[in-house]
């Protein structure tokens, strides 16, 4: 895929420019449109990225590196986070991670060899109430058991 | 008595813009508009809030920390990225209350001539992120938001309000980390002084602001500072978001008045702990709260005031309840996991502090832990705590600390495994040798 943004994306990144004072505030919705289009963020897409707002590669690559939510190799078609903060771990969090771990054959930050599933552990998300939780991709999944979790995964691969 | 429902009233479809119209939304901003800013504002002092965010600053005081009669730009940011583990209270505002949330910007923002705010949501809450900007969409076409205010309330006074989303980074809550975050840069906390009512966003005048606390002011223009302090604890007026989790029956976020009986949460509201068991440990106000020991809830209010001579504080109102069988070594390694990865790296203590806090932790569980080794760990968090730009240093500190302190008897017990050894019997001494030799590690 060529690295560019179309038209109407261009527009979106105009609008965004329009709501701060200084160009370089666009950079964390930039970025998050351009992962979003193109799966993660590569060199090239950061260059990109950069030559869009008139900043140097250097500091696009320092912001895209300290926050954990950027992507910075390739990562699976379904992403897997699963909470193991205090509260998910009274609620088995720790079980539900050894389990879907097992279940994919796959450690923490690692992808399957199909690309279907990526599988990180992850801090707080912030549904503690909901706990054991897991996320896939942007969606949350609350009070998950192994068998919520068998028949989701089931339905991923399939589709 | 009957809990008022200030921030989540329960009314169904209340996030959608014509049902809050019908409940006589947006009336407060008309009211605010025609009062002079600083009245609002004297308002909100009478009313007694604290912030919502952890550090209970009184807000009307905040307030007016901000320059008047300036001609720079003001800004106010509103945080809610929401990350301290245990807390999960202002999603329910972006998912319920949207709009409340969006007219207490505007009394804001009026009281203190704000032109622009940002609202900042971490990046886990995508769907939140879309919750609120459809009620903000809304808000803006119906004229409450932007250019269109003139016409729709007539008066000079315009502001806009925009979402920022974040990218995974707990530090970003804290107020200066956040700033240089909508700045787009990397969230590194900024020193104090200056202050951001001084230098804040792009070096103007802002003030950053709880979802919780913000959310919170149309309600106070509605009924009155004065009334409004009457709500819950004296010196913490209001009423609170408490997110409760872990071992209770009914997990989940209850509005409830200031000053209510800890025990009064835990086994009225959440129904108890799950399986009759004995609580072991609640943490009061997300996992950067010093703990309290079960025998010590008996009595508790839940307000600031009256947990400050326990040694520990509201905080986000995150309530965290663990049973008799909750392995208190294990927690205490992973909120130190949790400390140890979100720091920023800037400071030397916390960077180098919070890793030593896991790893010997990790020893201890791992059962190669010394009696020496809780000393170490005590001594590395006074070392961390205060020695910081920003309050991770001191919000990694203190759990590990509470912990150990307050179950000591645990943490002794772990590290004092007796062994023994056969003495081989091949040296010579004039001392007769001893069969066994018990070694206390």
């Amino acid at each position: 895929m060529d690295i560019v943004f179309s038209e109407s994306e261009l527009e979106k990144v105009e609008e965004i420019k329009s709501r701060y004072p200084e160009l370089q505030a666009a950079l964390m919705p930039v970025l998050w449109m351009a992962q979003k289009k193109f799966g993660w963020l590569s060199k090239e897409v950061m260059m990109y990225v950069a030559g869009l707002l008139d900043l140097s590669y250097a500091h696009v690559y320092g912001v895209a590196t300290f926050y954990t939510m950027y992507f910075k190799k390739p990562m699976g078609k379904n992403h897997i986070q699963v909470c193991t903060n205090v509260s998910c771990m009274l609620g088995e969090g720790e079980m539900i991670f050894r389990h879907i771990s097992e279940k994919l054959g796959i450690n923490n930050n690692e992808t399957t060899p199909d690309g279907l599933f990526s599988l990180e552990e992850v801090e707080c998300m912030g549904a503690c109430g909901g706990a054991p939780m897991i996320a896939i991709n942007e969606d949350y999944y609350e009070n998950v058991s192994i068998m919520m979790i068998d028949d989701k995964f089931d339905l991923l691969k399939q589709s | 008595m009957e809990t008022p429902k200030v921030l989540l009233s329960g009314i169904p479809d209340y996030h959608k813009i014509d049902v809050y119209l019908q409940h006589g939304g947006y009336k407060e901003i008309r009211k605010a508009l025609a009062m002079q800013p600083a009245d609002v504002t004297g308002e909100v002092k009478k009313s007694g809030l604290r912030g919502r965010g952890g550090a209970c600053f009184p807000t009307g005081l905040k307030w007016t920390f901000m320059p008047k009669g300036t001609d720079k730009p003001k800004y106010l940011v509103v945080n809610g990225d929401e990350s301290e583990p245990g807390s999960f209270k202002d999603r329910q505002i972006f998912e319920f209350n949207p709009h409340q949330l969006i007219e207490g910007i505007l009394i804001t923002n009026y009281a203190m001539g704000i032109e622009a705010a940002y609202i900042y949501i971490r990046g886990e809450y995508h769907r939140w992120v879309d919750l609120l900007q459809k009620a903000l969409d809304d808000a803006y076409e119906k004229g409450f938001v932007g250019e269109a205010m003139k016409k729709t309330f007539g008066k000079d006074f315009t502001t806009n309000i925009y979402i920022h989303k974040g990218a995974g980074a707990y530090i970003c809550g804290e107020e200066t980390s956040l700033m240089n975050s909508v700045e787009g840069r990397r969230g590194y906390p900024r020193f104090k002084p200056p202050f951001p009512a001084q230098n804040g966003l792009w070096g103007m005048p802002t003030t950053v602001n709880n979802v919780e606390t913000i959310a919170t002011v149309p309600q106070i223009m509605k009924m009155g500072g004065e009334a409004y302090s009457g709500i819950g604890a004296e010196r913490h007026p209001g009423t609170l978001l408490f997110g409760v989790s872990g071992h209770v029956n009914k997990p989940g976020v209850y509005e409830l008045p200031t000053g209510v009986l800890l025990t009064d949460i835990i086994y009225d509201i959440c129904g108890g702990v799950k399986g009759d068991k004995k609580i072991k440990a609640v943490i009061p106000g997300g996992s950067s709260m010093p703990p309290l020991r079960g025998d010590e809830i008996e009595g508790v209010r839940m307000d600031e005031e009256s947990l400050k001579p326990l040694g520990t504080h509201i905080g986000t109102g995150g309530i965290i309840v663990m049973d008799e069988d909750t392995d208190i070594i294990k927690i205490t390694k992973r909120i130190a996991h949790f400390y140890h990865h979100e720091s920023c790296g800037q400071c030397t203590p916390c960077r180098e502090g919070t890793g030593w806090m896991e790893k010997i932790l990790q020893r201890i569980l791992d059962g190669n832990g010394s009696m020496a080794d809780l000393d170490l760990l005590v001594s590395v968090c006074n070392n961390i705590e205060g020695n910081t730009i920003c309050a991770l240093g001191d919000a990694a500190a203190w759990p590990v600390r509470g912990f150990i302190t307050k179950f000591r008897d645990e943490f002794e017990a772990r590290v004092s495994k007796k062994r023994e050894f056969t003495a081989p019997n091949i040296v010579h001494g004039r001392r007769q040798a001893a069969g066994s030799l018990v070694f206390e590690r």
